[in-house]
């Protein structure tokens, strides 16, 4: 499949980037890792004038931790998550969730501020960005904008980012201690989409009673869902088989998903039930290393 | 049409320019080349790893990528693992397990079982698998192939890892 004819420019610095926006609105799109925009532009169910490719703008690939924040860049890749020690020792989330989307060739090309940007609500990320309450920089003509993730997935492939408007950074809070999360998916086979996923990140105090929750559901409505009134329910509570059941049916509630190839809207709902109930289990025993 | 654009990527450690459309993917560009046709096109819909080759080092897979993105950069195919007349241990390792029956998934299984083996060469039977992932085959049900990679690893553990072509 051939994709329709583009023009494409190949910016070295995020100002050029932000000119050729400027200049091409609408009808110009950022190619980043490009591994849902290419096989969206063969399906001519994407058609842009103009790429605008960002991958030799040096200086938009980095995981550091920095000022109170975990920051990942723009271009980082996923590959890039899922072998950094950092990640892997304190944000065992964020390990989780890099090593199940898509493939190896995918992860090498794909990145995070991509997988945010798309607004796709069976992506991965945005469950696992909600549950850790990060904060997505936006780079515009008028200079930067801090978005928070609660506001940031507006509806189906819609975000808070605007067309001139470039994801230069992800902020994540870093975890105090006892902290501890997990990303937890079924897919049908490697490299699919979730059938539902559901993202836990929380904070216990000495006695084990939970001061912060962040949960984030998977392909469970036409947005990346935050399941407040599950997080709500163990905010000051101590972790039991009771306080487990009343989150994870509190959070099946939540998750509005549709009947599909992938499964009826019943089965998903008692999915998320069960997927919640893991991953609280395992973000818990994760706090308390 | 858009304008063409010259691109110049070095390929198996040879210098390769063409004017290219933007939009011609980098699978169709490798396979423009006489003798360079091993890059195979499957589902062309990033799921099936048949176009699977090593761009600066990594794996990716070249249906989901256009060629103008390449400029400048190295590429590894199945045809650079042959060296000096030699199969690779990977491919000697494909032959004697009967690592394939139509064959049409093996270049890529074999670029990614070589970089697999770049990043761990002792790898488990669950990290042979995890590492060809992104690879389709609708014959062999992997077993062959997981036992091929084994193969070249017992190999390659004999003192022949100067088997590894010094490209990409």
């Amino acid at each position: 499949m051939i994709p329709p004819a583009f023009e494409y420019l190949r910016p070295s610095t995020i100002p050029e980037a932000l000119a050729f926006l400027q200049q091409y609105g609408d009808d110009a799109k950022i190619l980043s890792g490009g591994q849902s925009l290419i096989p969206m532009m063969k399906f001519r169910l994407a058609r842009p004038g103009y790429l605008i490719d960002i991958n030799r703008i040096s200086g938009l690939s980095y995981i550091k931790e920095e000022g109170g924040y975990l920051k990942i860049g723009g271009l980082t890749r996923e590959a890039e998550l899922e072998n950094s020690l950092l990640i892997y020792s304190k944000y065992p989330i964020i390990f989780d969730t890099a090593r199940v989307i898509a493939d190896p060739q995918v992860r090498n090309m794909a990145t995070l501020a991509g997988n945010l940007a798309h607004g796709d609500p069976a992506n991965d990320h945005p469950a696992t960005m909600l549950a850790l309450g990060a904060q997505v920089v936006a780079v515009g003509p008028q200079g930067e904008r801090v978005l928070p993730i609660e506001n940031f997935f507006v509806t189906l492939f819609t975000t808070e980012l605007q067309n001139d408007e470039i994801v230069s950074e992800i902020r994540i809070p870093t975890p105090p201690p006892r902290s501890g999360g997990a990303y937890l998916k079924l897919e049908r086979k490697v490299g699919d989409f979730a059938t539902a996923g559901v993202a836990v990140q929380l904070t216990v105090d000495d006695g084990g009673i939970f001061q912060k929750v962040g949960i984030g559901l998977t392909n469970v409505g036409a947005t990346p869902v935050k399941a407040r009134k599950a997080e709500e329910s163990l905010r000051g509570k101590q972790l039991d088989e009771a306080a487990i059941a009343q989150a994870a049916q509190l959070a099946a509630d939540e998750a509005q998903p549709s009947s599909d190839l992938r499964g009826p809207a019943e089965y998903k709902k008692g999915l998320v039930k069960e997927l919640t109930r893991r991953a609280l289990a395992r973000a818990y025993e994760r706090a308390g290393k | 049409m858009a304008k063409k654009q010259l691109i110049q990527v070095k390929v198996n450690g040879r210098d390769r320019e063409a004017q290219v459309e933007p939009r011609l993917l980098l699978v169709h560009f490798i396979r423009g080349f006489p003798g360079l046709t091993g890059t195979h096109v499957g589902c062309d819909t990033t799921h099936c790893g048949a176009c699977t080759v090593m761009l600066n080092g990594k794996t990716i897979k070249s249906c989901t990528m256009f060629a103008v993105q390449a400029d400048g950069c190295e590429l590894l195919t199945v045809e650079g693992l042959m060296q000096n007349g030699k199969l690779h241990p990977l491919q000697e390792g494909f032959k004697e397990e009967h690592g394939l029956q139509c064959g049409y998934c093996t270049p890529g299984m074999l670029i990614s079982s070589y970089a697999l083996l770049q990043k761990n060469s002792n790898p488990t039977e669950e990290e042979i698998r995890w590492g060809i992932s992104g690879n389709l085959c609708r014959c062999t049900g992997y077993q062959n192939i997981v036992k091929a990679v084994q193969y070249a690893v017992g190999k390659m553990g004999q003192g022949g890892q100067d088997d590894f072509p010094n490209i990409a």
